[in-house]
């Protein structure tokens, strides 16, 4: 499990910092990082809806409490018993299956789906999984994508054509449609590659495909950018100075990189949870037992004339998070670069 | 041109190629997909499995079976192993839902993401811009399936504005056509309008922010020929690159959530049927069509942009 608190973290500034304070240069201008703070910290609106998003996190992250707490498992029918609403005990399932909405009560908070499960638990749980996803299939994605094209980029060549014209055939791929393909056939006999073995249940499965489809959104910006830094005199002196090619690639090229990594990653999140919604949605995402934000949508969907509640508090939370991530990358991207032509799309 | 549209032509013919050979391999490999069962269904015997075998030259090398199916997909004999349905046909018949639904939207997205876009520039830190931007970072952040199922169940079930889902073809009842799409074609804008708009106002406020539109307001032009031949023109072309890539998507399946939701029967729909029965010859026909429109129209994007900024050399 990541520690997400520490994905939008400044290490750099830390460091730019540090330094500035070791060799007692006070005069010294403000560092790009630091610039990039202080615009960042002057825009209110992306810091409330970054703190939101932690909130969302947190709160997901902390499912298993609010469970014990309210004493259900995500996983608990009960069809057949009562809560106290404003005084008066109410059937959480009446006989003809019409589920309890929403209302003030300890449990049920969120209302109940049709076998009597605690909607709020479920969701919960289920946003634990869609972040999940969300993160670790970005992370898959930055990392592929930025070694190919830092690979790509330095070596030229060779390299780059095989790399190119990996990213265009993945790029003429229809998304969705590959990515249904891929998700519903590992969802059947799982993946099998040597020693890694993924059951066909298993979170990994929308993971991986999720974070592959998008590898060329990233790696093609990145790999231009490579091509004009390779050109910058840092590069020609560190290869003056003999360095090796894989420690200027990572050592003095991947620094300056990171305002792109950093931006995109924030938007490609957003972006994730949405596929991993979708994908759910048409049966190729995250299976069951597992719940997550779409495949509660999806549920509930089909319930929305006795429960509409089904489908509207997941898909409120999918809003509130998406949203939250791209206003915040927004602001990421205005105070790290101005000018930055960078885009998902 | 001309050799650069070669060029591009040779590079299609490549890719297509290479994603035929992606599809089918991952199909072959994957286990539950044995199209033996298809054919024969889950209770056959042995020896029809065998036969069947045979038959579709199953127990041939891998080369062997990959170029008889790309030879069936060129002629267009592609034929489902599950319902044994011709897939071109299928395709044929959903093309029509396809187009109109996509058709339709893009005009709708085009005229509202500029709308939008330019409003939100022109009036850049100001309330109409602050309304505009907060609609359209929710309309990015939407679930397509979800405002779908939404719309469809508050505006058709509980309120009969519109007719619930399906199709009708626009040469039987033109009406009928259009009211069943209005609903699709918004939902499917959405999410478009929120990313044009976005992205024409960041252009147009660094296009503002050149020498030469100073320039053009000391000349003493009016702020309306600034805008319309200096601004606009530059801003609108990453916007002319980015419809031509996203209708190329839409048409090629990319619609699928929208499809789905209001039951069109379009491409898209047909495309995540076969694709989630693992049915290999309906994978391979839609992916190759959908790759087909991605590839056809980001090439076209590449010309067109070329023909709209001259600053752009096509043998680069």
């Amino acid at each position: 499990m990541p520690d997400v608190s520490t994905e939008f973290s400044f290490d750099p500034t830390a460091e730019v910092a540090e330094e500035v304070k070791a060799e007692g240069e006070q005069t010294a201008g403000l560092g790009p990082w630091q610039l990039a703070m202080r615009r960042l910290r002057r825009n209110k609106v992306a810091l409330a809806f970054l703190g939101l998003f932690l909130t969302i996190v947190v709160l997901c992250f902390s499912a298993p409490l609010y469970s014990s707490w309210v004493g259900r498992g995500p996983n608990e029918n009960n069809l057949t018993g009562k809560v106290e609403r404003g005084g008066e005990q109410q059937d959480v399932v009446t006989p003809d299956g019409k589920p309890i909405g929403p209302g003030l009560s300890k449990e049920y908070l969120l209302g109940a789906d049709a076998n009597g499960r605690d909607v709020a638990v479920r969701m919960l749980y289920g946003g634990r999984n869609s972040l999940f996803v969300g993160f670790m299939s970005s992370l898959i994605t930055a990392v592929l994508a930025v070694s190919m094209g830092l690979i790509a980029g330095y070596f030229r060549g060779k390299p780059d054509v095989v790399i190119r014209s990996g990213f265009d055939i993945l790029w003429a791929f229809p998304v969705l449609l590959f990515a249904i393909a891929l998700g519903s056939a590992l969802a059947i006999g799982g993946l099998n590659l040597g020693p890694i073995e993924i059951s066909g249940g298993s979170l990994w499965i929308p993971t991986i495909v999720i974070g592959i489809v998008y590898i060329p959104y990233l790696g093609r910006p990145v790999r231009g950018q490579v091509l004009s830094l390779r050109e910058k005199e840092f590069v020609q002196s560190a290869e003056a100075q003999g360095m090796r090619s894989l420690r200027i690639m990572f050592g003095e090229i991947l620094p300056n990189l990171t305002s792109t990594i950093l931006v995109f990653s924030t938007l490609i999140i957003a972006n994730n949870i949405l596929t991993e919604a979708a994908l759910s949605f048409l049966g190729a995402g995250v299976q069951p037992p597992n719940a997550s934000w779409g495949t509660l949508i999806s549920e509930g969907v089909d319930r929305l004339v006795t429960a509409p509640h089904l489908a509207i508090v997941p898909g409120i939370a999918i809003v509130l998070t998406v949203l939250s991530l791209n206003v915040f990358g927004d602001g990421l991207r205005d105070a790290l670069d101005p000018r930055a032509k960078l885009r998902l799309r | 041109m001309a050799r650069f549209a070669a060029r591009r032509l040779v590079n299609m013919v490549f890719v297509l190629i290479a994603i035929s050979i992606i599809t089918f391999l991952i199909f072959y490999k994957i286990p539950g997909g044995d199209p033996v069962l298809r054919i024969a269904g889950r209770a056959s015997n042995e020896t029809t499995r065998a036969q069947i075998r045979e038959d579709y030259g199953f127990n041939d090398p891998v080369y062997v079976q990959y170029g008889e199916l790309m030879k069936k997909t060129v002629s267009g004999d592609l034929i489902s192993y599950s319902n044994r349905v011709n897939v071109r046909e299928e395709l044929v018949r959903g093309l029509p839902a396809t187009l109109s639904l996509v058709i339709g939207s893009a005009v709708i997205w085009l005229f509202f993401g500029v709308l939008f876009g330019v409003l939100s520039a022109v009036y850049a830190g100001r309330w109409p811009d602050r309304v505009i931007t907060i609609l359209a970072m929710i309309g990015i952040s939407l679930p397509v399936f979800w405002l779908g199922a939404l719309l469809l169940y508050y505006l058709t079930f509980k309120v009969s504005l519109f007719p619930a889902g399906g199709y009708v073809p626009l040469t039987e009842d033109p009406a009928g056509w259009f009211s069943h799409l209005i609903l699709p074609w918004f939902t499917l804008s959405i999410l478009f309008i929120g990313f044009y708009t976005r992205l024409l106002r960041s252009n147009m406020l660094d296009v503002m922010n050149e020498d030469y539109v100073r320039t053009a307001r000391a000349k003493g032009l009016s702020e309306r020929r600034v805008l319309g031949r200096h601004v606009m023109r530059n801003a609108l072309i990453p916007i002319v690159t980015l419809f031509g890539l996203d209708v190329g998507a839409a048409i090629g399946g990319g619609a699928i959530l929208t499809e789905s939701v209001y039951d069109l029967q379009g491409i898209g729909q047909y495309v995540a049927d076969s694709v989630g029965s693992l049915d290999l010859p309906p994978i391979m026909g839609t992916t190759l069509y959908a790759a087909f429109f991605i590839v056809l129209f980001s090439a076209i994007v590449d010309i067109l942009y070329a023909r709209l900024d001259p600053r752009v050399r096509l043998n680069q």
